[in-house]
């Protein structure tokens, strides 16, 4: 579908649509490692915010930075900054999550030149009441420090125009989302990722036209993905596109997801309050929470189970960037949970490159597997 | 024939009691319900001090259990093979592999079963830690209070930080409260928190001692000497250990007593030590080479700071004039001592710790630097190839080997002794007969 391939278009070539966007603005470009970043706020200031995502390449300039067993992905994008190919960017923006992002970004800082940097401390104790506050002074402080670099205030009118535009960007992905449920799919998983990868790295206006125009064209769609065995992806970031496309290919279609290019990036909106900055705060506590933040209790057991029940999931890829502690935490928990469910899974460990050829073997093996069961 | 020795030597006066007081520390853990106290389970990065106010309480720390079962390598391998079993993978946190393992297989490395905590407690900034005890507290099915201790970069925003930290500080005083039905002696906290920062503080003390050449300590006896703080340093045992082991350091400085008495030149180590692999402490004597400590072992349960120019322990809060009079006092004083450890700045960013590895490496007189590149804490890893380059380029030596503090599968020792070869003979040493 014509939309899609838009979607597509703007992933793959997204140093260019960056560099095409501030020629065309004449206006600043920051790049953010993390979904916890409150973009609403680097929007506002008349900045746009792009996720800073690996090329998937194998690379030896990290080596001397970070240390090998820090996950592929982490070490993916430090590597794309160390090799200039985002040297269109005016600032980096780190939102406390993990220490190997957090060491990602603390070399990119070193070692590739930025007018601006900013590490927010997003609390990894979203449970606690504590949380509000702390997050509510971190990002009103965050707010004054764009200020100091453009030199002109945010102010609340542009703070709401930026709620609102990624507020609706966040429900139209639901509302496509939505679409997914039904016995035909009326988009895959790969178009699914693409969709929300391009959210990642445009300008959400422009990603909002272009998400208005596909839920008005896909009820009507003619070139529907092929339906089979209804699987969930749960990953930290899978923007592994070729891997999507190699399950899609066999006799299956993804669903849902619990991923931080998917569900978790858009799910919950910022809801209306006075005080813009503690709404924006909220939004990203209440959100689907990654795993270095889902303690004291497991929040994210039942966003999944939800999902997993409203999606009529039927299997599970459990998807590890290699070494990343957060995720390896949850994993056999998470696998145990679906099995309860009666959902079988199978876990995947990835690294910068995808053996296409062994995990063709192994999904098609668990897709035989999962038909003669659901027969 | 041998070579007469550079320096005096002697064994340590309370090398015996630094024995005593941490097997105590384990009898206490393990007996602990029968003599009617709480016992707690946590890191020991955060606030073993915090249930002091609810009255007798052992302390069981996660880290030094995982590391006491890693000097029993079969122990440890049966621990974490019981944790691969149940789909864990092998490059989480080699501590809790050990810990989980002897929790699955109710084992404990000082004979007898699992201690089951009453709830766990944990105050800490990494990754692993807060899920850790999540894990635990699932497994016991005992109550689990985190405390998330705020990073970022250092001197922004640290009156917030200062806040969310008191803050949780006290939500967890009226959570032990009511999980356990007790009342809550303030006394007894601003007591543990007096204790905790002393012994912090005298251990920091201590290991500026080692700036002396030749050094009093080498880092393999202080692995013996800092573990009573990383344990129990909010016990008044701790206290009173660490005032009498600074005047017996002191003594050794000034009547030049080595640990190494060949001592020829100094190094620091980076990272946790390869608990069951000590020897390459000793092996490392054989060429005259002291590791007169590391980051690692003088700020786990230290603080070192620069005032005045100079690299000194921090300050309690007795030395700064600071009285404690309220729950909320002690919170405060508690927030800022955590917030300020040269452990929490490690785990914020690398470049403070990088810093004070080429300043410290001044001020303690030492000619290199040896990077155990950690599989088993990823924490310590962190920041760790940046501090390689910047010591580089500061001109000091340094090495690197590949290891894991407490599975043994993942060192091989053959390569890293060569290793230690190679780099001992770029200085010109040889070993001394």
């Amino acid at each position: 579908m014509e939309t899609f391939d838009q979607f597509k278009k703007i992933f793959q070539n997204r140093h260019a649509y960056a560099k095409e966007w501030k020629a065309k603005t004449g206006k600043n470009v920051f790049g953010y490692m993390c979904t916890y970043v409150p973009e609403e706020v680097i929007h506002a200031a008349g900045i746009l915010p792009i996720r800073i995502l690996g090329s998937h390449e194998p690379q030896d300039v990290t080596e001397p930075h970070i240390y090998t067993m820090f996950c592929p992905f982490s070490r993916d994008v430090l590597a794309q900054g160390l090799q200039g190919r985002y040297n269109y960017l005016e600032g980096v923006v780190y939102a406390h999550s993990c220490l190997h992002m957090r060491q990602a970004y603390a070399s990119w800082t070193k070692h590739v030149p930025m007018k601006y940097s900013r590490y927010i401390f997003v609390p990894s104790k979203v449970q606690s009441p504590r949380a509000d506050p702390m997050l509510t002074k971190e990002i009103a402080d965050f707010r004054k420090s764009l200020e100091e670099f453009t030199g002109k205030k945010i102010t609340d009118k542009d703070l709401q125009n930026s709620i609102d535009v990624y507020n609706t960007n966040r429900r139209l992905m639901r509302q496509i989302y939505e679409m997914r449920k039904g016995d035909q799919p009326l988009i895959s998983g790969t178009e699914a990722a693409y969709m929300v990868l391009s959210s990642m790295v445009s300008d959400k206006a422009e990603h909002n036209k272009l998400l208005e125009k596909a839920i008005k064209e896909l009820p009507t769609r003619k070139d529907l993905p092929k339906p089979g065995t209804r699987l969930m992806i749960i990953s930290s970031i899978l923007d592994s596109i070729e891997f999507l496309e190699l399950v899609e290919k066999l006799d299956a279609i993804i669903v849902t997801d619990d991923v931080c290019d998917g569900t978790r990036y858009f799910w919950n909106e910022v809801q209306p309050e006075k005080d813009l900055i503690h709404a924006i705060a909220l939004r990203y506590i209440n959100r689907p929470p990654c795993p270095a933040k889902d303690w004291e209790k497991r929040s994210r057991y039942p966003f999944i189970q939800n999902l997993a029940r409203e999606y009529k999931v039927q299997g599970a890829i459990v998807v590890q960037q290699k070494f990343c502690d957060p995720h390896e935490f949850d994993i056999p928990p998470i696998m145990n949970m679906l099995k309860e469910m009666g959902i079988p899974s199978i876990f995947l460990e990835f690294d910068i490159t995808v053996p296409v050829g062994q995990f063709h073997t192994r999904v098609e093996a668990f897709l035989e597997m999962l038909q003669l069961d659901l027969v | 024939m041998a070579q007469a020795a550079k320096y005096q030597t002697r064994p340590l006066k309370l090398w015996n009691k630094a024995k005593e007081l941490r097997l105590n520390h384990y009898k206490d853990v393990a007996t602990a319900h029968q003599n009617g106290k709480l016992l707690v389970t946590g890191g020991t990065d955060g606030f073993s001090c915090l249930p002091a106010g609810l009255g007798d309480y052992a302390y069981l720390g996660g880290e030094p259990w995982g590391a006491s079962i890693s000097m029993d390598p079969k122990l440890a391998t049966q621990c974490v093979e019981a944790m691969e079993a149940r789909n864990y993978a092998r490059d989480m946190c080699a501590y809790m592999r050990n810990y989980w393992g002897s929790m699955y297989l109710n084992k404990s490395p000082f004979g007898g079963p699992f201690p089951k905590p009453d709830f766990c407690l944990q105050g800490g900034f990494c990754d692993s830690h807060h899920k850790w005890f999540q894990h635990v507290g699932e497994f016991f099915n005992v109550p689990y209070f985190g405390i998330d201790i705020p990073l970022g970069e250092p001197g922004v925003g640290q009156e917030r930080k200062q806040e969310y930290l008191m803050g949780q500080l006290l939500d967890a005083i009226d959570w032990m409260q009511k999980v356990t039905g007790r009342k809550y002696d303030d006394g007894k906290f601003i007591e543990a928190v007096n204790n905790d920062i002393e012994s912090s503080a005298l251990w920091s003390q201590i290991c500026c001692l080692n700036k002396a050449v030749p050094a009093p300590m080498d880092e393999k006896m202080m692995f013996t000497l800092y573990i009573i703080a990383v344990l129990i340093r909010h016990e008044k045992e701790s206290v009173d250990f660490y005032k009498e082991l600074k005047a017996e350091i002191q003594d050794r400085v000034d009547n030049k007593i080595a640990a190494v008495p060949n001592e020829t030149i100094r190094l620091m180590h980076d990272s946790q030590p390869p608990w069951y692999f000590l020897k390459l402490w000793r092996y490392l004597e054989e060429y005259g080479a002291a590791v007169i400590g590391s980051f690692y072992s003088f700020t786990l349960s230290g603080f070192i700071e620069k005032r005045d120019g100079i690299w000194q322990a921090g300050q309690t809060p007795k030395e700064r004039g600071i009285v404690m009079k309220t729950r909320e006092d002690a919170v405060r004083v508690l927030a800022e001592w955590y917030l300020r450890r040269n452990v929490t700045q490690e785990f914020s960013l690398p470049w403070v710790k990088n810093q004070e590895m080429v300043e410290w490496a001044k001020e303690w007189k030492v000619n290199g630097f040896i990077i155990h590149l950690n599989r088993g804490c990823e924490g310590t890893a962190f920041g760790q190839m940046e501090a390689r380059g910047e010591l580089l380029k500061s001109g000091i030596p340094v090495m690197t080997y590949e290891g894991n503090m407490a599975d043994k599968r993942e060192l091989n020792e053959a390569q890293t002794l060569d290793r230690i070869d190679a780099f001992m003979e770029s200085f010109g040493l040889k070993k001394k007969s």
